[in-house]
């Protein structure tokens, strides 16, 4: 799937302020659906914050977000995975003493009723964990093997499997390669350019240049809490995204 | 040759999640085929099986609360004093005169209300950990239960709660003998023990409650609503506490004030020799079951062979620490690769 031209996520003079602290000032972001939109500066520079406020955990102090052109006002992550927008944590938000299936599902597992009696599905939940991965072309043994099993970069998506594995429209990544060896960041990479194929919008906040100019379509920088800088992928190169970082156009 | 050498293998390793499964119940059943050698003529009479069931009923109970909680990857020591002040408030229930189903709910209702208390205090005096919470509680509720009662015993209940830990269910129609009953604690601990069983195993909640015990971020990032689940769990645990009350009251027909002392030590015991992880996330209800049973039936058999008491807390000590070296040893070949 092309990149289409409509905007799906739209946040506009987002600001957030920690007591004195001015952790964002009127910074404005747009994601189109099928896009890869990378996000980089320096520590500080208010990435994880922005993408905090974009996925319900905080609550910006000033500003405005456009799903689909449509105001939203997000009080909980809920708020926002109803919305269709999910984020894979840094630290891999998964329970390693649960199988895959139940991993993907948890929290929104699918039941079965006898009466008053709620049982789990674990039939539906096999199935469409399956299908779920299948879809992405993520290959584990089964969907019943324990994440504490998997590797470093299956682990990783697995987390990108649980976060698309409602519909959603708007992926949000942390760093999705920190962790990982080196032979397994490739195949996390194939990931994202999947969802981006199957119109899933992917932002992502990364150090590594090397990944942010594998998958994504437009980048942009923050520096000290404002937007400094933004460029579709084409028309830049590492080293005016590294100067972008430093503060230097 | 080399290709049964691999065969033969790989159903070893095949075997690993068989072995962690159900390895406690293979325990178990060499200790009941050993002391039936023991004991040929007593161990496996109708007799002595219903009294091992009868000495473990209101244990198993403790054993079973603790065990959701040490799933949250939390502790609970205060289980036996739960039992405790429940067990005095409802021989002072008892005494009053009140009706029979009002003494037996009173002690589930007591220790459930107990239980949330740890759970609150856990969730909102953000305690560094339930070990604190639960231990300032092993002595509150205890000398609550003290104060309530002027430390003395209180004796003499009614029938109806007799029978909850000491009914016997004839079987005569079955053409048994007539000392062939079958216990009311017996059928009291398998429908706890069952529904205990579909409720951690077969609805969300349960699920959410390993989750928390692997993962309390991952639980949070997945909405669950952890300090609920929290309250839930400590509150539940304090319910089959209660339950232990009511069942001991029937078996002793009395409230003593040392009732349950150290209790809660056999109870976390049970859990461990079964396969719960403190570490959280990990453990079964059948492992909690062969837990309970296997320290019920380590002190049977010995009493059988008139080996002292002394002898058994060395022995028990023993098994602890059997079982989870064992434990240590089975995740060392589960992680090899």
């Amino acid at each position: 799937m092309t990149i289409s031209n409509k905007i799906i996520l739209e946040a506009k003079n987002i600001s957030k302020y920690f007591g004195t602290i001015t952790a964002l000032e009127n910074v404005n972001l747009t994601v189109r659906e099928g896009e890869c939109l990378g996000v980089v500066g320096d520590n500080g520079a208010g990435k994880s914050t922005l993408m905090k406020i974009l996925s319900g955990l905080y609550k910006p102090s000033k500003g405005e977000m456009y799903f689909y052109g449509k105001k939203e006002v997000l009080e909980s992550p809920r708020d926002s995975q109803n919305l269709g927008l999910e984020m894979v944590y840094q630290d891999l938000a998964l329970a390693g003493n649960l199988p895959i299936g139940e991993n993907i599902f948890l929290g929104r597992e699918p039941i079965k009723s006898f009466s008053f009696l709620k049982l789990l599905d674990y039939k539906k939940i096999k199935e469409l964990s399956e299908a779920h991965l299948d879809k992405l072309k993520i290959h584990v043994k089964s969907s019943d093997q324990k994440v504490e099993e998997l590797s470093g970069g299956q682990r990783q998506a697995i987390a990108i499997a649980r976060a698309t594995a409602f519909n959603s429209k708007v992926v949000i990544m942390d760093e999705p390669t920190a962790a990982l060896a080196i032979k397994e960041v490739s195949k996390v990479l194939d990931l994202i350019n999947g969802l981006k194929k199957i119109g899933v919008s992917v932002i992502i906040i990364s150090h590594r240049m090397d990944d942010i100019f594998a998958v994504c379509d437009r980048i942009t920088a923050l520096f000290q809490g404002t937007n400094f800088a933004e460029a579709e992928l084409s028309k830049t190169s590492k080293d005016e995204v590294i100067g972008w970082i430093m503060g230097k156009k | 040759m080399e290709i049964k050498e691999i065969n033969k293998e790989s159903l070893f390793l095949k075997s690993i999640p068989y072995f962690e499964k159900y390895g406690i119940l293979i325990v178990l059943i060499i200790m009941i085929v050993g002391l039936h050698f023991l004991q040929p003529e007593v161990f496996l009479s109708w007799r002595n099986i219903t009294n091992i069931f009868k000495q473990v009923s209101w244990q198993s109970m403790l054993a079973l609360g603790v065990f959701i909680v040490i799933v949250t990857a939390g502790i609970d020591l205060s289980v036996g004093s739960i039992m405790m002040l429940s067990l005095m408030v409802l021989a002072i229930t008892a005494k009053s005169g009140a009706e029979w189903y009002i003494v037996v709910l009173i002690p589930l209702i007591l220790g459930m209300l107990c239980g949330m208390f740890n759970g609150l205090g856990i969730v909102f005096l953000r305690m560094p950990h339930p070990f604190i919470m639960t231990l300032g509680t092993l002595y509150i509720f205890r000398g609550a239960g003290n104060l309530i009662s002027g430390g003395s015993p209180i004796s003499g209940f009614t029938d109806e709660v007799r029978f909850i830990g000491n009914g016997r269910i004839d079987l005569t129609w079955l053409g048994l003998d007539e000392t062939q009953y079958l216990p009311v604690s017996v059928i009291l601990i398998a429908s706890v023990f069952f529904s205990m069983w579909l409720f951690l195993n077969h609805s969300r909640t349960g699920k959410w409650i390993y989750a928390i015990g692997g993962n309390p971020n991952a639980a949070r990032a997945a909405g669950i609503n952890v300090d609920k689940i929290l309250v839930i769990v400590y509150s539940l645990c304090g319910l089959l506490s209660g339950f232990g009350a009511l069942i001991l009251a029937g078996r002793a027909d009395s409230g003593y004030p040392n009732a349950g002392l150290n209790a809660e030590l056999d109870a976390i015991a049970a859990c461990i020799i079964g396969g719960a992880s403190f570490f959280g996330g990990r453990g079964t209800v059948l492992g909690v079951f062969a837990g309970v049973m296997i320290m019920g039936i380590l002190r049977n058999g010995l009493n059988l062979m008139d080996v002292s008491a002394f002898w058994q807390q060395v022995f028990i000590g023993a098994i602890i620490v059997i079982a989870v070296y064992i434990d240590v040893l089975r995740k060392d070949l589960g992680t090899r690769k």
